[in-house]
């Protein structure tokens, strides 16, 4: 069964169409890469789907349930079975295993050793008791990721998970999501080609807030090629 | 001028020793406003908060006036609250009038516009992503506000210390309303008006400059607090 569905989702802010028509879908434990220029409204997607803004069209169908169109309580339940890790991430006041801890204790689940387990995943094993505001910002995105796999969410929506890090961290990072995507099923919005290519299961482009494209990297990616000439694979970024 | 250094002198030996009638005015003083500033930061934290977080028909008129009441004189407040609740008023038959409790509720009126108002620019200083993030890691709606109430815990703390500072340092309440009987209600603002006035300037010049230190600390302790 599908896991998660857009269903023609569209989102305008005022006059500015900024999504629209949006249906793909998603199979439980396979990886969803968005690509696609910057503004072309894969970070807008991903906030849709976590339910953290509204859709002015369409709907949002998470493990057969239409979310978007449940009153707030609901969502918030549906929003536990996911975790988002923002683009550019921002830290709680306090430790870094106080920032990880966070969506444990507001579940009234803390439990140390999984922030243990989350720290050494994330590669911040020596890091817990530091202050989370005097992270370099590469930390902080480790930390943002540690912060959102200690819930062992069933679906992870990570925006651009490697764009603050250094080649060796964010070859660490893939490694850690490829390994995940084995019970976790993963969105994941993405510059980065090789990115796609070594962990997407499947490729949506987006640009200018349309699917112009969906399917295994290997086919989407070089349709995009043909499409584009100012691209190809050697620039590995968008 | 020599009359003045001499006060002065013995203002200093007064406070030294432990003057009974300095200590008792201090602690009946600290514990008024103490109380009141304590009373409004529980009426005005969660005040404070329901207005940043709810979204109403005039949100914004409340919010202004409630800045333009941050220097509210303290006579109007000693007179409001005189006719609430003076034998004829409607708390009348509580009697309240020339108590400390009256004081205190009058501290309390008079420090609660500025303790809300700060409390609301605190939480409106806790950027949106804060909130986002909270959401986003499945935070409910009170967990929300919750996070943010302790991302924004060092401006709060300086709301309530703030408006401590004036209930410390206000006079026209105390007077009005507390009515400066002595061993009941005097307190270090009342007894230095009195004492002044009567011309025991020794006396009024101890409980001065405890007024002042205090002023100090909570600007210490406030200046502590805002580098949290
Ligand atoms: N709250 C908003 N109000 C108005 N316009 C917005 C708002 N949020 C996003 N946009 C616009 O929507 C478009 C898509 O933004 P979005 O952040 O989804 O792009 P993106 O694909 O994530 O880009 P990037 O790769 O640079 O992160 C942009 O043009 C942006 O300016
Ligand atoms: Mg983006």
């Amino acid at each position: 069964m599908t896991f998660l569905e857009t269903r023609e989702l569209g989102k305008a802010y005022g006059q500015a169409q900024i999504l629209k028509d949006i249906s793909l879908s998603v199979e439980r434990g396979d990886v969803l890469a968005l690509i696609g220029p910057t503004g072309s409204g894969k970070t807008t997607l991903l906030r849709l789907i976590n339910l953290l803004d509204e859709p002015s069209e369409g709907s949002v169908i998470f493990d057969g349930v239409n979310i978007t169109a449940l009153p707030e309580k609901e969502k918030i339940r549906a929003r536990r079975r996911m975790a988002m890790v923002f683009q550019k991430p921002v830290m709680f006041k306090g430790s870094v295993r106080e920032n990880i801890s966070f969506g444990l204790n507001v579940r009234k689940m803390g439990d140390p050793r999984k922030v243990d387990e989350s720290l050494r995943a994330v590669g911040l094993d020596s890091f817990g008791s530091r202050i989370a505001s005097t992270l370099s910002g590469g930390e902080m995105q480790r930390t943002a990721l540690a912060r959102a796999l200690v819930l062992e969410p069933e679906l992870l929506l990570l925006d651009e998970p490697t764009a603050n890090l250094d080649p060796k961290s964010a070859a660490s990072i893939d490694r850690l999501i490829h390994d995940l995507s084995r019970k976790t099923t993963v969105i994941m919005a993405t510059h980065n080609m090789q990115q796609c290519h070594r962990l997407a299961d499947r490729v949506a482009v987006i640009r200018e807030g349309r699917l112009t494209g969906l399917g295994r990297p290997e086919e989407v990616l070089a349709a995009v090629m043909k499409q584009d000439e100012s691209f190809s694979l050697p620039s590995v970024t968008w | 001028m020599e009359e003045i250094w001499n006060g002065l002198l013995k203002a200093v030996e007064l406070i030294a020793r432990l003057d009974p009638v300095v200590v008792e005015i201090t602690a009946r003083s600290l514990f008024i406003s103490l109380t009141s500033a304590f009373l409004a930061a529980l009426i005005c934290i969660p005040l404070g908060g329901f207005i940043e977080f709810r979204s109403f028909w005039g949100k914004r008129a409340i919010v202004n006036l409630i800045q333009t009441l941050y220097g509210l004189p303290t006579v109007t407040v000693g007179l409001l609250v005189f006719l609430l609740i003076s034998r004829s008023g409607p708390l009348g038959g509580l009697h309240l009038l020339f108590s400390p409790a009256g004081m205190i509720i009058g501290q309390t009126i008079l420090v609660s516009p500025v303790m809300t108002g700060l409390t609301i620019s605190a939480l409106a200083g806790v950027s949106p992503q804060i909130k986002e993030t909270a959401k986003s890691l499945g935070a409910s709606e009170a967990q929300v506000i919750l996070t943010v109430i302790k991302e924004a815990r060092p401006a709060v703390m300086a709301a309530v210390l703030l408006g401590f500072g004036r209930a410390l340092s206000e006079v026209g309440v105390a007077m009005m309303v507390g009515g400066n009987i002595q061993g009941y209600t005097r307190v270090l603002t009342t007894a230095i008006a009195l004492n002044t006035s009567m011309g025991d300037l020794e006396l009024s010049m101890a409980l001065g400059i405890i007024l002042i230190t205090l002023s100090l600390a909570i600007n210490l302790v406030l200046g502590k607090v805002q580098g949290w």
